[in-house]
């Protein structure tokens, strides 16, 4: 699977998707396709790598979910986005797709407050269960407050 | 002297002596310890770490004692005690030289191997007053370990017993006057290798020491105790240590026999008690552990049927050695 | 759901089933840092896992945004603390690779020296922890863990007359290496490594012989390849479950491809297998570091040399994903450049996050003693899994 077979694969399974660069290979479509591309490119392209997923803030423009894959075996690399819009918090998830995918949304849901519709088990991963806020987010100001330990 | 003197001063001395043994050994496992491991071990307390054993106990000594809240009270302050008894009781029948010893008693090695067995219940009264679930599931295994390789030690203990036809260690020990028990053919050395392993699995010494497994049940059974009563649990643990040596030396290296005057007999069987400590230390510093089931494996699946017919295998031998049966 | 980790008590809490459930908390001997695994158990069987990870996490990623390019590699180190130099490395080549910035010659070889004898490092401590871990630390382990680390020792020296640090490094920035050899290195690294490499021959005899590690490690902790394609494990861990997945061999950087190495790859998939693919990694990057230095050119040491003032270093407006094969598996780096000084987005792969992922998927239906081998041959370290 060569990265121009590749190309034309999602041109014509999803037509909505904007494909830009060679490796990696950026891939954007909008949210409600965010699963079926996980899929096509899982079965279809052969990526099985699950690298990461995580977020951007944008500040204005919203949130921005990306993910990574790899074929490995062929060197195909590409990165998936899809841009939520302003002020949306809430985004399909793809652990039914690749297993990595748990933590890594959880650990996204965690920084920036996004919810995956769709996750087992959405809990906070990394800060404790009662922390307030998100802190990735660009309005989390480095040096908030935090209430000494009770 | 009068009839109940000696019954008195005996004991009293043995103990002492005990206690004092048992303290150094600490020191001479960890400098064994330190050069298999290419470092030196203590050094500085004392010449050449000397003094290591006598600051360790002042500093045991001077531990606050913290009992947990929801411990069982009587349980929990009673097991370090029940532990060490047995650990202690053992030397009473061990002769130190011929006519030396606190009781020589005419089942003498019956009398050690059914009370070494007895610190099995310390033991889980330990790990059940702790109320902690790490010295449960440690008792739990102690428990089991102890019970299957208990069965093995004594098979191969019997082997001597056989061979010299006395329970009492000193007719032991003086049949062995003209050849060590352990350099019989075949019996002597599969005997004393059985023994070595079963002493080993039966003390919870590493490869088997899975019941205080630092690294996953942190210290086990000991989890909740400081201060003095961790002390004698250790001090039981290792008094444990060194009476199997004394056991093993009596049984299978000839007890007191070595080359020089008579009052050297108790020095050589020091030494020679050493000896066995030192090869249990040896692999105890040099294997991973296994775990619980391989362990129980091993037991019942090749060491007991090894002994058994080890045992059994020695009584043939000897009914047909013997002229007139 | 659990709430935040409780103090040391522990209530014993039998459920219908006969179910003992047991913290394995964030202090313990062998938890390889601050991991708090919430075992269930059924006598010694282990039926559930929830591991409860983010003791050490002090938000790498929103700390990159506030420090520029030139001061932000001295504290990617602290990421993976143990294999420092992976992290420098991906951070570094993402902002290369944005810049779009040359790397001169000598400045990738002494990269790819310092990244093996960093892999070297690495593993030897993971030999000698998981050892300790399996003996305890009064046993056999605790002799494999001292020789370990004395040969470690050894390497750390090397580092300390290259970069003057033991342990974090500020070796890399953004065009090259800071430092260059000092005279007389190149003698002492390959003394080093040849030591090193008998030394592994012993710990490999005294291991490989020994029928205690062998029933400790084989059949234990099995991943098998499917489930290794698809959790996202990397590193020793897949390839010791079939998978041919090098970043070294796939995707070349920083002038892999002129040196001539073997990488491993066992099907066996349990703890052994990995132990292997682990061993012959020591002696294939003992390889590289001879290759390298036989052959290291002439020339600078970076592309951008006297990098001291903090706003020197500007990245224009992109993106990139750098990747590195860390001992542990594939480190990457996210990053999103805005032109200023500072990066506006930086997202950190980790190799150990990705890695421990799969323990809630193996462990169960292995004893109590397992989840021990199991996780010391995962070979987590905390600073990569938390941030």
């Amino acid at each position: 699977m060569t990265a121009e077979q590749a190309r034309t694969l999602l041109a014509e399974r999803l037509p909505g998707a904007q494909v830009a660069g060679d490796r990696p290979m950026v891939v954007t479509v909008p949210p409600d396709a965010w699963v079926p591309l996980a899929r096509l490119v899982k079965e279809t392209l052969g990526c099985w790598f699950f690298s990461f997923l995580s977020a951007v803030d944008w500040k204005e423009e919203g949130l921005e979910v990306v993910a990574k894959v790899d074929n490995a075996d062929d060197t195909l690399s590409l990165l998936l986005k899809t841009r939520l819009g302003p002020g949306v918090t809430a985004c399909p998830s793809l652990t039914g797709v690749y297993k990595g995918a748990n933590w890594m949304e959880r650990e996204c849901y965690d920084m920036f407050g996004i919810r995956f519709e769709g996750h087992p088990d959405l809990r906070r991963i990394l800060l404790g269960d009662d922390w307030a806020g998100h802190p990735l987010l660009k309005s989390y100001p480095v040096d908030a407050p935090h209430p000494p330990y009770r | 002297m009068a009839e109940w003197v000696y019954p008195l001063i005996a004991p009293f001395i043995v103990l002492n002596a005990i206690l004092g043994i048992v303290t150094y050994v600490t020191l001479l496992e960890r400098k064994f310890a330190a050069r298999m491991q290419s470092r030196i071990g203590p050094y500085r307390v004392g010449p050449h770490g000397l003094l290591q054993p006598i600051a360790d106990a002042i500093k045991l000594m001077m531990k606050e004692d913290v009992v947990p809240t929801a411990a069982d009270r009587p349980v929990y302050i009673l097991a370090p005690v029940v532990f060490l008894i047995p650990c202690m009781l053992i030397f009473a029948t061990i002769p130190f030289a011929p006519g030396l010893g606190v009781a020589d008693l005419n089942i003498g090695i019956l009398f050690f191997l059914a009370v070494s067995a007895m610190e099995i219940v310390g033991l889980f009264m330990a790990g059940w007053g702790s109320n902690n679930k790490y010295a449960l599931l440690s008792a739990m295994r102690a428990v089991n370990q102890v019970i299957s390789y208990d069965l093995p030690f004594i098979f191969a203990a019997l082997v001597p017993v056989l061979l010299a036809g006395s329970l009492r260690l000193s007719d032991i020990a003086a049949a062995q006057a003209g050849l060590w028990f352990v350099f019989y053919p075949v019996i002597g050395q599969l005997a004393f290798v059985a023994f070595i392993v079963s002493t080993v699995a039966a003390e919870n010494r590493a490869p088997f020491d899975i019941l205080e497994a630092e690294s996953e049940l942190v210290a086990g059974f000991r989890v909740e105790y400081s201060g003095m009563k961790f002390a004698i649990i250790q001090l039981g643990e290792y008094a444990h240590v060194i009476g199997a040596s004394f056991l093993g030396a009596l049984l299978f290296l000839g007890a007191w026999a070595g080359p020089g005057p008579e009052w050297m007999g108790p020095i050589w069987f020091l030494l020679k008690a050493m000896f066995v400590f030192l090869v249990v230390t040896w692999v105890r510093w040099s294997f991973v552990r296994i775990r619980v089931d391989q362990i129980l494996a091993l037991s019942w699946k090749a060491l007991l049927p090894a002994t058994l017919v080890l045992l059994v295998g020695t009584a043939v031998v000897v009914v047909w050695r013997t002229p007139g049966v | 759901m659990t709430t935040a980790a409780s103090p040391s008590r522990v209530e014993i809490d039998y459920t219908g089933s006969e179910r003992l459930t047991m913290n394995m908390g964030p202090q313990h001997p062998s938890a390889h840092g601050v991991f708090r695994a919430i075992l269930t158990l059924e006598g010694e069987q282990v039926v559930g896992v929830d591991a409860v990870i983010g003791y050490l996490h002090r938000c790498h990623e929103k700390l990159a945004e506030t420090l520029t390019y030139a001061q932000y590699p001295s504290i990617a180190s602290k990421t993976d603390y143990v294999a420092a130099m992976t992290s420098e490395f991906a951070y570094v080549r993402a902002a290369e690779m944005i810049g779009k910035i040359e790397v001169p010659k000598r400045a990738q070889y002494l990269r790819v020296i310092a990244a093996e004898l960093q892999r070297v490092a690495s593993h030897l401590l993971w030999l000698g922890t998981w050892c300790l871990d399996m003996g305890g630390a009064l046993g056999g382990g605790a002799t494999i863990f001292l020789y370990c680390i004395r040969e470690r020792e050894l390497v750390l020296d090397l580092f300390e007359s290259l970069v003057g640090a033991r342990l974090l490094y500020g070796f890399y920035q953004v065009g090259g290496v800071r430092y260059d050899l000092p005279p007389g290195w190149p003698e002492k690294c390959r003394e080093t490594v040849d030591l090193i490499d008998r030394r592994i021959d012993e710990y490999q005899r005294m291991l490989e012989e020994n029928p205690f590690f062998l029933v400790r490690t084989q059949g234990v902790g099995v991943i098998s390849r499917e489930l290794a394609q698809e959790v996202g494990i990397s590193g020793p861990l897949v390839r010791g479950s079939g998978v041919n997945f090098d970043l070294r061999r796939t995707d070349p950087y920083s002038s892999y491809e002129d040196f001539d190495f073997r990488v491993p790859v066992e099907t066996g998939g349990d703890c052994y297998a990995r132990y292997r693919v682990r061993m012959v990694e020591f002696r294939e990057s003992l390889q590289i570091v001879r290759q390298a230095l036989d052959r290291l050119p002439e020339g600078p040491v970076s592309s951008r040399p006297g990098l001291k003032s903090v706003a020197q270093v500007r990245i224009p407006k992109g993106e990139a994903y750098a990747r590195v094969e860390g001992a542990r598996g594939e480190v990457g780096c996210y990053l999103i450049a805005d032109g200023s000084a500072k990066p506006y987005r930086m997202k950190w792969r980790g190799a150990s996050f990705s890695n421990l992922a799969v323990l809630p998927h193996i462990i169960p239906g292995h004893k109590v003693a397992d989840v021990v081998a199991i996780m010391g041959s995962v070979d987590p370290v905390f600073g990569e899994v938390d941030r």
